[in-house]
C-alpha cells in the first residue's frame, strides 16, 4: 500500500498546485496547451511541411540566440538593455558582404567572391568574412560601451537607455550611409540543396552551415564563461561590482570584455543572417534585435542557457507564425510574447540571474 | 505690477504665437504648414512630458496614441465603412445632396472620441505593466508601440473584415468646420487646404489648452505625488500614494494628448496610413522632451520647435550647401546626397549628447536636474521610480 499511497500523495501536491495557482498561470497553461495541440494536429496532417518548417525555426533560433546572448551578457553585468546591440548585428551583416565584395573604400583587395570560384574559395572567404565581421563588431561595442555607457556608469538607468537608444540611432544611420536605404544581396555562397534525400523534409546545406557555426561558438562560450580566469571575473562583476572590485578584479575591463564577447557573437549572427537569408537591409537591426531582446526575456534574462533557449524558442515560435498564421503576423505574435513574457513572467523561463535579482551564478 | 511679471513671458509668447499668420501673410515666407505641423509635435512632447517627465516613466511607443487618435478620425469622418451610411454634423456632403457614404461625424466631436479612445487604451496597456521595473516598462511600451501600426498594416482582412485599409491607409478624411455658421465666415464653416489660418488657430488652441493642463497639473496633487512615486516609490507608497493608480493616470493622460494630436493630424493631413507611425517618431518625440528638458514646459516646446526646425528647415538648407559645394570641387557624391534622410542620425547624436553632457535638457526642470545630476548609485531611480 505504501506505493498507492505516494502515488496519492503526489497527486494531491499536484491538486495543491493547481489549486493555488493564480487565475493568470491557469490561463497562460491552457493557452499554450491549446497551441501545443493545434500545432500538433498540424503535424500529423503534414509532417513533412511541419519538420521542414521546425528545421527553419531551428536555425532563425541559432541566429537569434547568438543575438540574445549579448543582450543577456551585458544585462547580466550592468543591467542594461544595450539597444545598440542590434544594430551592432546589422553592421556585423554589412562588414560580412564588404568583405565578400573584397572592395572596401574603394580599394579592390581581391575579386569579389560570388560562388563561382569553386568550394574552397567559398569556404574560405565565408571564413574571413566571418572573423572580420567578429572582430569589427566586438571592438564596435567595446568602442560604444566607452564612448557611450561608461561615464554614465553611476547615472540613473533610464538616462543609459536613452543613450543606448541614440547610439542604436546612430549606427543604423552609419548603416543607412554606407549601404543606402535597399536591400543589400549577399552572394549564394552555401547551397540551398537539401542534405537528406528525397523530397519530404528540407533540411539545407545553409541550415547545417549556420548550425555548425553555432554549436561551437556556444561551446566556447560556455567555456569561456566557466573555466577561464577572466569568465570567473564576469561571474563575479556579475553579482557584485563593489565586492569584486574589492578582491582586485578589474571591473572596466571586465565590462569592455562584456560587450566584446556580446559584439563577436552578433558579429558571427549578422554574417550568418546574411548568408542565410541572402539579403540584409540598415534597419535589420531593429527587428532582429527586438526579437532577440525577447527571446532573452522568455528565458530569464542575465541567464546565459536562458538566452540560448528563448533564442530558439522564438525562432520556433517565428517559424510556426510564418506557415500558419501568416508571414505579416509573425512580428505580432512575437512581440506579444514579449509583452505578456514581460507582463506574466518577468523571470523567464529558466530564471532571472542578473544582479537587480540578487541571483548572480 | 511685480504680481504680474510672471505671467509677462507666456503673454508674450502666446501673442506673437496668435500674430503669427499675419506676419506670415505679409512677408509672405509661407510657413504655416510648417508651424501647424511644428505644433502637432509640440503637442505630442507636452502629452509625453506628463509620462515621462512628471511621473518619471519611459515610454518608448508613444506613438501608438497618436496612431489611435488619428485612425480613429480616419474611421469616422470618411467614407471608409462603406456599407453604412450615417452623417452628424459633419462637413461632408455628396454632389446629390443625400448623405454621403460611410460614417461622417463632425471633427469636434470625433477629436474628444480620439483623446478618449487613446487614453482608454493608454489605461488598457498601463494597467497590467506598471507595476514593472523602468526598463521593463520601458520595453513593454515599446512593443505596444510596434504591434499598434503592425496591427494597423495588417488590418484590412480581419476574418474578410477591412478594418484599416493595409498600407494605402483611410483617404479623403473630412475636413473640420463649423457647418452652423454664416456664410460670410466661409473659411471656418469649411476648413481647406488653401487658408491655413482656420488650421493653425484650432491647433493653437489645443496647445495651450494642453500647456494650461500641464501647468496646473505641475502643483496639482497628482503633480505632487508623481514626483514623489518617481523619486522614491516604496517611500511614496509609504506615505499613503497608491503607486499603480498614479502612474496610470500619467499614462492616460499622456495618451489622451497624444491621441488629441493623432486626431488633429488625421483631418489635417486627409489620410492616415500606418508607415506615418513608425518607431521613430516615438524617439523623435522623446527626443524633444530630453533636448528641451525633462519635466520642463518651456523646455519641452522649445525642444519640439528646435528639432522640428531640423527637419524642415535645418537640414534642406545645409542640402543646398553641399549640393553646392559639391558642384563646385566636382563630386557627385556631395552634389546628391540628401541629408534629410540621415536626420535620425542627428536625433541619435543628439539623445546621446544630451545624456553625457547636460542630462537635464537645454531649460532644466530644477528637481529633475537634482536627481539626474544625483551621483549616489543606491539612490532613487530618477527615470524609473525605484531602483528595483
Amino acid at each position: 500500500m505504501t506505493t498507492g499511497g505516494a502515488a496519492k500523495s503526489r497527486s494531491e501536491a499536484l491538486l495543491q498546485s493547481v489549486r493555488s495557482s493564480s487565475w493568470s498561470t491557469r490561463l497562460s497553461a491552457v493557452v499554450i496547451v491549446a497551441v501545443l495541440a493545434l500545432l500538433l494536429s498540424q503535424a500529423l496532417q503534414e509532417p513533412g511541411q511541419f519538420a521542414s518548417q521546425l528545421v527553419i525555426g531551428i536555425t532563425n533560433g541559432a541566429i537569434i540566440a547568438l543575438i540574445a546572448l549579448g543582450y543577456t551578457l551585458v544585462y547580466g553585468i550592468i543591467e542594461l538593455i544595450n539597444f545598440a546591440h542590434g544594430d551592432n548585428f546589422m553592421i556585423g551583416s554589412f562588414v560580412g558582404i564588404t568583405v565578400l565584395s573584397g572592395t572596401f573604400v574603394g580599394l579592390q583587395f581581391f575579386a569579389p567572391i560570388t560562388g563561382d570560384g569553386g568550394t574552397l574559395i567559398n569556404i574560405v572567404g565565408v571564413l574571413i568574412a566571418l572573423v572580420v565581421a567578429m572582430a569589427a563588431c566586438g571592438l564596435i561595442g567595446v568602442g560604444i560601451e566607452r564612448v557611450a555607457y561608461k561615464p554614465l556608469r553611476n547615472s540613473p538607468r533610464l538616462a543609459v537607455l536613452i543613450t543606448a537608444i541614440g547610439m542604436s540611432f546612430i549606427l543604423q544611420n552609419i548603416g543607412l550611409i554606407w549601404k543606402g536605404p535597399a536591400q543589400v544581396p549577399f552572394p549564394e555562397l552555401i547551397s540551398s540543396a537539401n542534405i537528406l534525400p528525397g523530397e519530404a523534409v528540407i533540411f539545407r546545406w545553409k541550415d547545417l552551415f549556420v548550425i555548425a557555426v553555432t554549436v561551437p561558438l556556444l561551446v566556447g562560450l560556455s567555456y569561456f564563461i566557466s573555466n577561464t580566469r577572466q569568465g570567473k571575473a564576469m561571474r563575479a562583476v556579475a553579482q557584485d561590482k563593489e565586492a569584486a572590485s574589492m578582491m582586485g578584479i578589474n571591473v572596466n575591463r571586465t565590462i569592455s570584455i562584456t560587450f566584446l564577447l556580446g559584439g563577436i557573437l552578433a558579429g558571427a549572427s549578422g554574417v550568418m543572417y546574411g548568408l542565410f537569408n541572402g539579403i540584409t537591409v540598415f534597419n535589420v537591426g531593429f527587428t532582429q534585435g527586438l526579437y532577440a531582446f525577447t527571446a532573452a526575456v522568455l528565458g530569464g534574462i542575465g541567464n546565459l542557457s536562458g538566452a540560448v533557449v528563448g533564442g530558439f524558442l522564438i525562432g520556433i515560435i517565428g517559424s510556426m507564425a510564418d506557415q500558419y498564421i501568416g508571414v505579416r503576423w509573425t512580428s505580432i505574435v512575437i512581440f506579444a510574447v514579449l509583452i505578456l513574457v514581460l507582463v506574466f513572467r518577468p523571470r523567464g523561463l529558466l530564471g532571472d540571474r542578473s544582479a537587480v535579482q540578487g541571483g548572480g551564478e | 505690477m511685480v504680481r504680474y511679471r510672471r505671467f509677462l513671458l507666456p503673454a508674450v509668447l502666446i501673442l506673437a504665437a496668435l500674430v503669427l499668420p499675419f506676419v506670415d501673410a505679409a512677408l509672405g515666407t509661407d510657413a504655416l504648414f510648417t508651424a501647424i505641423t511644428i505644433a502637432i509635435f509640440v503637442m505630442l512632447a507636452l502629452g509625453l512630458n506628463i509620462v515621462v517627465g512628471f511621473a518619471g516613466l519611459l515610454d518608448l511607443g508613444f506613438v501608438a496614441f497618436y496612431a489611435l487618435g488619428a485612425y480613429v478620425i480616419g474611421w469616422f469622418a470618411s467614407s471608409h465603412f462603406n456599407g453604412v451610411r450615417f452623417s452628424f454634423g459633419s462637413t461632408a456632403t455628396s454632389l446629390s445632396g443625400e448623405a454621403p457614404d460611410g460614417i461622417h461625424v463632425s471633427f469636434w466631436i470625433l477629436l474628444l472620441l480620439a483623446g478618449a479612445f487613446s487614453a482608454l487604451c493608454g489605461m488598457i496597456i498601463g494597467f497590467p505593466t506598471l507595476r514593472l521595473r523602468g526598463d521593463y516598462l520601458a520595453i513593454v511600451t515599446l512593443g505596444f508601440g510596434e504591434i499598434i501600426p503592425r496591427f494597423f498594416q495588417n488590418g484590412d482582412d480581419l476574418g474578410g473584415f477591412n478594418l484599416t485599409n493595409g498600407t494605402i491607409g483611410i483617404k479623403a478624411i473630412d475636413s473640420p468646420g463649423f457647418p452652423f455658421l454664416p456664410d460670410s465666415l466661409d473659411t471656418w464653416q469649411r476648413f481647406s487646404t488653401l487658408d491655413l489660418n482656420p488650421w493653425y488657430y484650432t491647433i493653437l488652441a489645443m496647445v495651450l489648452i494642453t500647456v494650461y493642463v500641464n501647468v496646473r497639473l505641475q502643483n496639482s496633487r497628482l503633480g505632487r505625488a508623481w514626483i514623489s512615486v518617481r523619486e522614491d516609490e516604496t517611500a511614496a507608497a509609504a506615505m499613503g500614494i497608491n503607486p499603480v493608480t498614479t502612474k496610470l493616470w500619467a499614462y492616460a493622460l499622456g495618451a489622451l494628448f497624444g491621441g488629441f494630436a493623432g486626431g488633429f493630424y488625421g483631418a489635417f493631413i486627409k489620410n492616415v496610413f500606418p508607415d506615418a507611425f513608425s518607431f521613430n517618431i516615438s524617439i523623435l518625440i522623446l527626443c524633444m522632451v530630453v533636448l528641451g528638458g525633462m519635466g520642463n514646459i518651456y523646455g519641452v516646446i522649445l525642444g519640439a520647435i528646435v528639432l522640428q526646425g531640423i527637419n524642415f528647415y535645418a537640414l534642406p538648407q545645409l542640402s543646398t550647401v553641399v549640393h553646392a559645394i559639391g558642384d563646385t570641387i566636382g563630386s557627385t557624391a556631395m552634389s546628391n546626397v540628401d541629408l534629410a534622410r540621415y536626420n535620425f542620425f542627428i536625433f541619435g547624436v543628439v539623445l546621446v549628447l544630451m545624456m553625457l553632457l547636460r542630462p537635464e535638457g537645454i531649460i532644466p526642470n530644477r528637481q529633475r536636474q537634482e536627481e539626474l545630476r544625483h551621483d549616489e548609485p543606491g539612490a532613487g531611480d530618477a527615470t524609473g521610480g525605484a531602483r528595483a
